[in-house]
């Protein structure tokens, strides 16, 4: 998890995911066009989001295309989101049974 | 224009045998993917069906069985049962399960995606929920809040 929030603590790697969320699979040429990063520099970033599993890099030929994978981002948010929603649906089955009782 | 391809992936502290068994194995599969089941014998030209765990005439994605490796590589077919006749609505959908280290990397690659498709919208959604709840329930025996309750329409 350190991981994850490290790689997404750089506003370069969340353009990368940006361009991945807008269109999936590029090449490392293709993530390149328009920014304002050397080939080097989104190289590295590129290697500590795949470190991180939030992106994931597949080879089709000689090309190598890298997908983003939102599974973490998912996994942290599920860590403490999901124990609100816990309690939200806790807190309406309670104030079902509540409303159910004072009808009686 | 390609057809959009998604590639998840997601580290489970687990063994191979264990998440094939939570992906295919409707006792599991109800726990952690809104009380569904995968319903099929998993061998190569079968039919499967991703339909609700009480009520089975409640089909969400059918398809068929590609390729069938127990307990390391599945392939199948997908689509909405009203589309299943319609080659361009047609996905395909491919779990690797690879031992690494302690645990387990999961794979899902869902390709042949129709390009802005209501399918494509509902599986981005759907995948990181399914793939982050199943990590949970067999990492910890729990499954997430909100992946236990049938939403209606989770894919389409």
């Amino acid at each position: 998890m350190d991981a994850v929030f490290k790689a997404l603590a750089d506003a370069s790697r969340r353009q990368l995911l940006d361009r991945l969320h807008v269109e999936n699979g590029q090449t490392l040429g293709e993530l390149c066009k328009g920014l304002d990063m050397t080939r080097q520099a989104v190289t590295k970033h590129l290697a500590i989001l795949e470190g991180a599993n939030l992106v994931v890099a597949r080879r089709r030929g000689r090309e190598k295309l890298h997908y983003i994978n939102p599974v973490p981002i998912n996994e942290i948010a599920e860590r403490w989101i999901g124990k609100y929603e816990r309690h939200r649906l806790k807190a309406l089955s309670e104030l079902k049974r509540a409303l159910e009782g004072s009808n009686e | 224009m390609s057809r959009p391809i998604f590639i998840y992936v997601t580290y489970i502290n687990s063994t191979p045998g264990r998440v094939w068994q939570a992906l295919t194995d409707p006792a599991f599969t109800r726990k952690y993917w809104v009380n569904h089941r995968n319903a099929s014998d998993w061998k190569v030209g079968s039919e499967w069906r991703h339909e609700d765990y009480d009520d089975a005439s409640l089909v969400d994605i059918v398809g068929h069985v590609v390729e069938s490796s127990p307990p390391s590589h599945l392939v199948l077919t997908w689509a909405s049962p009203k589309d299943a006749k319609d080659p361009d609505k047609v996905s395909r959908v491919s779990f690797d399960i690879e031992a690494r280290g302690d645990g387990v990397r999961l794979t899902v690659t869902h390709s042949e995606l129709e390009p802005d498709s209501p399918m494509l919208s509902g599986i981005s959604r759907g995948w990181p929920l399914v793939l982050s709840s199943l990590k949970t329930l067999l990492e910890t025996g729990e499954p997430l809040p909100g992946t236990l309750v049938k939403k209606a329409k989770q894919w389409s």
